[in-house]
């Protein structure tokens, strides 16, 4: 069963169309990373994916489940990392991560083991506030991946990272973590490099959608022309 | 859904506490409102319905600003969608919410009225306190409930600062207008009496249907 299945998808806020046709089939484990410009649609596809906003036509299936009538099996099974850390400035990074397990039932020992695999155990007790943005990244990076989800959804998760993070999140978020992904991306190399299926967005609806073997980089830079 | 409330019930308490945005600004509001009316009035003390007034009036306000920072943290910090992408009972924040209301006006009051007792009140407030407990508990659920309700609707607009208090004062009226008749007889300089039951049970009541409005609500005021 495909973990994603998307099919004349449309969204808009007020009159606006955030997005519109876009169709698209990912199987279990394989990465689709979104190309576009700036307002191209990609975060709201991302939020749709995620629940978190109901698509206006079209049919979206996630993780088997139909949105947004099954929304309620899918919560849970994805992880979302967004622009937004989703986290406390006024907690700690326990505290966030601590908060964010007792929601998912996940046990207090995992939040030990991602502060430690983000690198973020000697800084743990202090505010999110007083952290650089990297590192509010790094716990955001382990909040998405707390509760084990099957799905991840990143929307450019590398933002505010320093290469030495970015090998840090890999075994996380990577193509290492073998869970099924999408991700939204400026990086043209980067980009191809993790996915499996590219899709391009331009105004909301789709410019480009093909196996990643078939896509090279000048059709990503047509993109932003 | 009772570990949900109370891992809220923590995260709200721990920012309230770091932050102390609320509760404070909520104290010093009453107090200094107390003051202004000793002044305004020209009396040095009240009794009886202008004494329950100014009570209940007072506590209202300072309410307002509580209820209009209730989800803030929530919506500029993720809260929200974080809550929504877990997979657990919505009324969980609804519940949560209410309660920490409550902690908020519980210790509001804890400073206000001892503040209004020592500022304007004439009689003694020692023979009234334990009706006066009773009447403001059932004044502060409803403000509670109805606060959540507000907020949560008024959080999401750009206009929340104005809308909180626009669509709050109007369904919070009732609760000065029962809390207020109830508490009068028991600030009265002569004969002091015990409230009256109907005004109670005006506000139990207004309280029991605006809870079982939130219970129905407050799902698709979270939700998209």
């Amino acid at each position: 069963m495909a973990a994603l299945h998307v099919e004349g998808l449309a969204r808009r806020y007020g009159e606006r169309e955030a997005l519109s046709g876009v169709t698209l089939t990912l199987e279990a484990g394989q990465t689709l990373v979104v190309f576009g410009p700036n307002g191209a649609g990609k975060t709201t596809l991302l939020r749709v994916l995620a629940t978190l906003l109901r698509p206006h036509a079209g049919t979206v299936s996630v993780l088997g489940s139909s949105l947004p009538e099954q929304s309620w099996a899918v919560r849970g099974r994805v992880g979302l990392l967004g622009h937004e850390p989703l986290l406390y400035r006024e907690l700690t990074a326990r505290e966030n991560l601590r908060f964010h397990a007792r929601l998912h039932g996940v046990a207090d020992g995992r939040v030990d083991e991602l502060l430690d695999a983000v690198a973020m155990t000697a800084r743990g007790r202090e505010p999110l506030r007083t952290l650089s943005r990297g590192m509010v990244q790094r716990v955001a990076v382990a909040r998405a991946v707390l509760h084990d989800p099957e799905l991840l959804l990143l929307d450019e998760p590398h933002s505010n990272l320093d290469p030495a993070a970015i090998e840090l999140v890999s075994p996380l978020i990577g193509s290492a973590s073998r869970r099924t992904r999408v991700i939204c991306s400026h990086d043209p190399t980067g980009g191809l490099a993790e996915a499996d299926v590219v899709l391009g967005l331009r105004a909301g609806r789709p410019a480009l959608l093909a196996p990643a073997s078939e896509v090279d980089r000048s059709q990503i830079a047509e993109l932003y022309r | 859904m009772s570990r949900t409330v109370a891992a809220l019930l923590r995260k709200e308490l721990l920012v309230e506490l770091r932050t102390l945005e609320s509760v404070p600004a909520m104290s010093l509001f009453a107090v200094t409102t107390f003051v202004v009316f000793h002044f305004a009035l020209n009396r040095s003390v009240v009794d009886g319905d202008l004494a329950a007034g100014i009570l209940w009036v007072t506590l209202l306000f300072a309410a307002i600003l509580g209820v209009n920072r209730l989800f803030v943290a929530d919506a500029d910090q993720g809260g929200f969608d974080a809550f929504l992408l877990a997979p657990v009972d919505r009324t969980a924040m609804l519940v949560a919410k209410v309660i920490t209301l409550l902690a908020y006006l519980v210790v509001l009051e804890l400073v206000a009225v001892p503040a209004f007792g020592l500022l304007l009140l004439g009689p003694s407030i020692g023979d009234a306190l334990p009706d006066l407990i009773g009447v403001l508990a059932l004044g502060d659920l409803g403000v509670a409930v109805i606060g959540t309700l507000v907020a949560a609707l008024a959080v999401r607009t750009r206009a929340r600062d104005l809308l909180g208090p626009l669509l709050g004062l109007p369904l919070l009226v009732p609760i000065v207008i029962g809390g207020a008749r109830a508490t009068s007889p028991l600030l009265a300089s002569v004969h002091p009496t015990a409230p009256a039951a109907r005004w109670l049970l005006t506000l139990g009541l207004y309280d029991l249907v605006f809870g079982l409005i939130a219970y129905a609500l407050f799902d698709f005021l979270l939700e998209d």
